[in-house]
């Protein structure tokens, strides 16, 4: 099977993201593989250690984006490519969304392009649904299960009521949620061979496509407001008098 | 404005943050109510009391499952008919994916999980939280139509007024299905996380009960899960009281006391209760992104230093295990129960 994982760089879940001179930075904090689409390259590995095929990961961005690429190598992945280009500053993810549609085209003969349910920095979620919306493929989101059985995919889907189960024919792009399998990590041989590895840089003209209109404008970006709270310890007595203090404390403050 | 809100419904029932969208939309004047699905007469009907004042209507058993390809090109139809200037969904699982499918179907952007909308003549701007709420952006997108998903639970849900009716009017179910429905496993009822007024959440130390004595016959691991879900039963008898939802830490979830669908947090479901009470659960940062917006938190916790403490209205040091149980008790005396 041809897999295809899409994956970003994005600052690590602890770093203190904040807004300076009107731009998001976070000091020092490390760039990671967005927590998402490790899910995707877990899912891309399996079904390649089930079926055979081979992994290519695919990322857009700048030369940060090489960081979630050597993770996805590290993990087994087989190949990477970069897709960056200096037309591409600031590009919101439908842009995104557009050029990793190219990019699979360009690829030829993916049979599962998978993606994380969201990116932790942008937290859109909307690219799955829009690539696949753009390569006509059956979009199987927010998926959790995945089984497959000749050229169809059977999947669990994660919705608000449970599971919805989903059958589609292969090409299908798939997006990952927890559940579906937690990530390996890299194994020190993978580290090795994703430290060596050159990875190809593709520009938009080498994909076939001009640089998409940003469809999105910025207007600004603010710190989100401290929570200004003092918090009042209830103390003194037994846990039944401690436990009334508090019913009595939650309950005068008429939000039930 | 021609503004249409999308009603997200299950099975015919509607979720809650349809209503908060038709709300919004009202603000910005009136509102076509768009229904897919199959035997909607009902929803049909508390849409018009909760103020939409006129419905599309797409009743068809092609629409019995939702299908994200169907229900896209069943939207494009409708806005290619009937015309459209703002196009609002909840932003739940459906109408997150169905508002990112019409940004590409009709040649617009969409602005995801708005927690607050300006309207400045008939542009809309919307605040919406990045990085896990550390920041938030005001966004705008000068195409048409402007779609936009509103996150639930940010919007204050409109009073319906019972008799309220009006116009519906009948349109095709688009075609284009790539997909099959085989069936669904729902998860036991109650009230859903993202829902929910009122949340009590679990962590690590809800299996920390020296005192229970767990069946002869369980190993370690057994027998720390088989505490941990006495634990969580006590959680989900106070909740039942309060007429709240149970909810987990991504450690109560990983350690196998309680499935992933009941997580919070960056990994899990994001929730915005008016009341939030954690127990056992120490405040790490990727919890705090999924429960930040909780009106009011309330932390049981044995180690003073936890850092949940710096987010919490009321705290209790303490042991849980001995806590919960009392404050259930209190609970139900406080509300007359
Ligand atoms: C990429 C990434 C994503 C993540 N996503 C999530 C997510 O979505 N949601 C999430 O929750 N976490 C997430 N985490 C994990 C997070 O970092 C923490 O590990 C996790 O939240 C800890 O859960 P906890 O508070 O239950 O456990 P701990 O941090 O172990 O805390 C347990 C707490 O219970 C208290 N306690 C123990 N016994 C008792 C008792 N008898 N009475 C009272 N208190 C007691 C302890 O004092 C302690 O504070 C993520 C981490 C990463 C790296």
């Amino acid at each position: 099977m041809k897999l295809v994982a899409c994956v970003k760089t994005t600052p690590d879940t602890t770093a203190a993201v904040k807004v300076e001179n009107g731009k998001a930075t976070w000091g020092d904090a490390p760039l990671v593989i967005n927590p998402w689409d490790e899910y995707a390259v877990e899912a891309a590995l399996k079904l390649k250690e089930a079926n055979g095929g081979n992994v290519t990961v695919i990322s857009v961005g700048g030369e940060e984006a090489r960081i979630a690429l050597k993770h996805a190598l590290a993990m087994g992945a087989d190949d990477a490519v970069l897709i960056s280009d200096p037309a591409l500053v600031g590009v919101d993810p439908q842009a995104v969304a557009h050029i990793l549609t190219a990019a699979i085209q360009k690829l030829g003969g993916v049979d599962v392009a998978f993606f994380g349910r969201q990116a932790i920095d942008d937290d859109s979620g909307t690219t799955p649904a829009q690539a696949a919306r753009l390569l006509g493929w059956p979009a199987l989101t927010l998926v959790s299960v995945i089984k497959v059985d000749g050229r169809s995919l059977r999947v669990e889907r994660a919705i608000e009521e449970g599971r919805q189960i989903v059958t589609a024919k292969l090409p299908a792009v798939v997006s990952l949620v927890k559940d579906s399998g937690e990530p390996r990590y890299p194994s020190f041989m993978g580290i090795r061979k994703a430290s060596k590895a050159e990875i190809p840089t593709w520009s938009l003209s080498q994909i076939g496509i001009p640089v998409p209109a940003a469809v999105i404008e910025h207007v600004t970006l603010i710190n989100a407001p401290v929570r200004e709270v003092v918090c009042e310890l209830i103390t003194g007595g037994n846990p039944q008098e401690i436990a009334e203090h508090l019913a009595e404390k939650i309950l005068g403050e008429k939000q039930l | 404005m021609n503004t249409l809100v999308y009603i997200d419904n299950f099975k015919g029932e509607a979720l809650p943050a349809s209503w908060e969208a038709v709300g919004v939309g009202k603000t910005l004047g009136e509102v076509t109510g768009l229904i897919f699905g199959s035997g909607l007469e009902a929803l049909a009907k508390t849409a018009f009391e909760y103020g939409v004042d006129e419905i599309l209507l797409a009743d068809d058993v092609s629409l019995a499952d939702y299908r994200a390809e169907v229900y896209a090109t069943t939207l494009k139809q409708v806005c290619a008919d009937q015309g459209c200037d703002v196009l609002l969904f909840p932003s739940t699982s459906r109408g997150r994916e169905l508002a990112a499918m019409a940004a590409i179907d009709l040649n617009t952007g969409v602005l995801v999980d708005a927690v607050a909308l300006e309207a400045n003549g008939d542009k809309l701007t919307v605040t919406r939280p990045i990085y896990s709420g550390k920041v938030l952006e005001k966004v705008t997108c000068s195409l048409k139509p402007q779609i936009i998903t509103l996150r639930g639970r940010a919007f204050p849900k409109p009073a319906p007024q019972p008799g309220k009716t009006g116009p519906v009017k009948k349109v095709a179910a688009g075609s284009g299905a790539l997909t099959t429905v085989d069936g669904y496993t729902t998860s036991e009822g109650g009230v859903s996380l993202t829902d929910a007024n009122i949340i009590v959440s679990g962590g690590r130390g809800m299996a920390e009960n020296p005192t229970l004595q767990p069946p002869a016959d369980l190993d370690a691991k057994q027998a720390e899960i088989w505490r941990a879900q006495q634990g969580f039963a006590m959680l989900k008898e106070m909740a039942d009281v309060l007429g709240g939802a149970v909810g987990a830490s991504r450690a109560a979830v990983d350690a196998g006391y309680v499935p992933y669908a009941m997580q919070v947090g960056q990994t899990g479901k994001l929730v915005s209760p008016n009341v939030y009470i954690a127990c056992g659960i120490s405040g790490a940062i990727q919890h705090l992104a999924g429960m930040r917006s909780s009106k009011m938190i309330v932390a049981i916790n044995k180690d003073a230093e936890a850092p949940i403490f710096k987010l919490a209205r009321y705290g209790v040091v303490g042991d849980l295990h001995q806590i919960i149980p009392a404050l259930t008790v209190a609970f139900k005396k406080g509300l007359g129960k």
